[in-house]
């Protein structure tokens, strides 16, 4: 390698850490730092651990649904998380979805099917507001995705509550949560020890409560993350294998050109 | 006739009617002289052209699926990240590839800067390049406003806000623009359109742009002409194969993104559906726009911020007569060499002002960095042009790639 590769390979460097440094300060807002877990969905390998999302549905469930939605994920997307196809199936007709209209023309409830999405608490924006003293609850389908941090993120936040410092003023109503832009927040904290009771006998903490409940909204935010890793994986080692015998072509052909 | 890659009766049938095959082999083939010393730097432009495909090909596909309309874009989206087969897929590639698309086409034009490609005989191939570069953007920025998230209703907004800047009839052409009085459904179908109709538009300039580079011929590292045979190869095989290798290397990046950080060159924000009533904090555009950013920025006064940032781009056009130096490639100019990295990092330094927020040191950094920007073309150009003393140069390509004993036996 001649020096003046080794000064181009260092610029081109220079110039990534750059990038990647503005990316991450245009990024990053105010707040403390994540309290970054472990999840086994991060790096190229990670994958869904079911049986944690799965808890972390019954406190979706159980604690979130009251007042946020999940429009975007079906009943029937439930098997992909380890439920069996009877399981999703019982689970959607303890809801009822709204069809029609039917030969009268009128609109009737009907027990849900694998095909609707997850019923919405509130009828819409306003009647939400009207419910939560004015703030939105916002739909959880993306929210892993629409936070710096993701599922991070979300942790922070439900493990986040606190005493708000002294002379720190927060309005009536509102919670102290310094992962929060703003830091204050309209949601009282969601998740407290034993505020359910696990199906398959986990200890209910607040923090086991929190961390599965994030790693459902990431299955929730990306339900396809699996898939992509592992066609990732088998598309890299493609892709490297075919750049090297690229290579090898170009300097077989290339041999008698010096 | 002589064209070697005839070889069948019925391509001579063709051949005979409509010359393709000995048009493709004066183009990419064994027909088309290339400068034997081109280095991995000029694969970027036929990675880029790679690039525009995949961009092309992805989006047909996408637009298969979604819907350009205020109440269902974003719904649509969802649906092609969870229910089309493939879908995620897709439009990963789609938002990654643009992306991809941009580095590419900013190292080909570093590189172009570094050789001094856009010297005679080749400004009209560097002015198609130009062209380009603006059909890009314009291009990007209408993809990135079809989720209809946060940062595109938001970004469309502050962009389009700029034409206001005009005098007289900025309020009027603003309108015109939005189909409206704000950014709202109308604005988003006709992006959708002309988000559509613009690749082809780079199509076109693409080819324009090869065939100036046909007729003037590729730009080498050492910046000299051509002299004889012997200091050229035939495009094929060898430039094929070794863009083969530039096109494996753009895969693995690429699909490096999009299988495992698929989200890191976008904004959270964008997964939040547009909503009129609520401004992000921050307002950033794509990466590939934050340096133009930082110079709109830099500037107090709206207009002539705006001013400011099409100039950065428009000053591109004249550069072949600002740089006075006879010798194109810096590699032989000590002096130019210097300021070219200077430049570079200035480039990368208006990124990171275009990053954060216009506040305290950012604003003084972000002037300086922009007058440099300009100061780089207006004063160190012509300046350095006439007080360098280049290096000698070689006396062909073939001496100085093979050694002098085999370039005297070529004469």
């Amino acid at each position: 390698m001649s020096l003046n590769m080794i000064k181009k390979a260092s610029v081109t460097l220079a110039a990534t850490l750059v990038l990647s440094a503005s990316a991450a300060l245009a990024a990053g807002g105010g707040g403390p730092a994540l309290k970054t877990q472990n999840w086994s969905f991060n790096g190229p390998t990670g994958t869904f651990d079911r049986a944690q999302v799965q808890r972390g549905y019954q406190v979706y469930s159980e604690v979130c649904a009251g007042c946020h939605s999940l429009k975007y994920v079906r009943f029937g997307n439930l098997p992909a998380i380890g439920f069996s196809e009877a399981e999703a199936k019982a689970i959607a007709a303890e809801f009822e979805a709204e069809d029609g209209p039917d030969d009268d023309g009128e609109m009737f409830m009907r027990p849900a099917r694998l095909s609707d999405a997850m019923p919405s608490p509130f009828a819409n924006d306003k009647a939400a507001r009207a419910s939560n003293n004015g703030a939105l609850p916002p739909d959880l389908s993306l929210i892993a995705k629409a936070r710096v941090g993701g599922a991070d993120y979300v942790y922070s936040l439900l493990m986040g509550y606190s005493d708000a410092p002294e002379g720190h003023e927060v309005a009536e109503g509102m919670n102290y949560n310094a992962w929060f832009p703003g830091t204050q927040i309209a949601m009282a904290p969601p998740v407290s020890d034993d505020g359910v009771e696990y199906a398959d006998g986990t200890a209910a903490t607040a923090d086991q409560q929190a961390k599965d409940v994030s790693a459902f909204l990431m299955w929730a935010a990306e339900p396809k993350l699996e898939d992509r890793h592992r066609t990732g994986l088998k598309t890299m080692i493609f892709l490297i294998i075919l750049t090297i015998l690229f290579w090898l072509v170009k300097r077989r052909v290339w041999k008698d050109a010096h | 006739m002589s064209n070697p890659g005839v070889t069948t009766q019925v391509m001579q049938w063709v051949e005979t009617r409509l010359p393709i095959f000995s048009f493709i082999n004066h183009s990419v083939g064994t027909e088309y002289p290339t400068p034997r010393n081109l280095n991995y730097w000029w694969s970027l432009g036929s990675i880029a052209g790679v690039a525009l495909v995949l961009q092309i090909v992805t989006g047909i596909v996408l637009a298969m699926h979604y819907v350009p309309h205020a109440d269902m874009a974003f719904d649509s989206v969802e649906h092609i990240m969870r229910d089309v087969n493939y879908g995620w897929m897709l439009r990963y590639m789609h938002a990654n590839g643009a992306s991809l698309f941009f580095v590419a086409v900013y190292i080909h034009m570093f590189r172009g800067l570094y050789f001094g490609s856009y010297k005679a005989p080749r400004e009209l191939l560097w002015w198609f390049g130009i062209l380009i570069f603006l059909a890009m953007m314009a291009t990007a920025f209408m993809g990135y406003v079809l989720p209809w998230g946060q940062m595109s209703f938001w970004g469309a907004t502050v962009i389009t806000n700029m034409f206001t800047a005009i005098p007289v009839v900025g309020e009027a052409v603003t309108t015109w623009l939005w189909g409206g009085y704000s950014v709202a459904g109308p604005t988003l179908q006709r992006f959708f359109s002309l988000h559509y109709l613009l690749p082809f538009v780079i199509f076109a300039l693409m080819f324009l742009h090869l065939w100036a580079l046909h007729t003037s011929k590729s730009n080498n590292p050492l910046g000299i002409d051509v002299k004889s045979e012997k200091d050229t190869l035939p495009f094929h095989p060898y430039f094929t194969t070794k863009d083969l290798v530039g096109f494996g290397v753009f895969f693995v990046i690429l699909a490096y993104w999009v299988f495992f950080n698929p989200n890191y060159m976008g904004h959270p924000d964008n997964y939040i559906p547009a909503n009129p009533l609520v401004t992000p904090p921050h307002i950033v555009p794509e990466w590939y726009f934050l340096p133009f950013y930082a110079i709109l920025r830099a500037v107090p006064d709206k207009l002539g911020g705006v001013v400011l940032m099409l100039g950065a781009i428009l000053i591109l056009f004249v550069i072949p007569w600002l740089d006075t130096s006879r010798v194109r490639s810096a590699t032989f100019r000590p002096v130019y060499k210097g300021f070219f990295w200077i430049f570079v990092v200035n480039g990368l330094v208006l990124g990171w002002i275009g990053a954060n927020p216009p506040e305290g040191a950012y604003i003084i950094i972000g002037r300086i960095a922009t007058a440099y920007y300009f100061a780089h073309f207006i004063l160190v150009m012509p300046i350095v042009g006439w007080f360098e003393k280049p290096k000698p140069l070689p006396d062909s390509i073939a001496a100085a790639v093979l050694g002098d004993d085999s370039a005297k036996e070529a004469n």
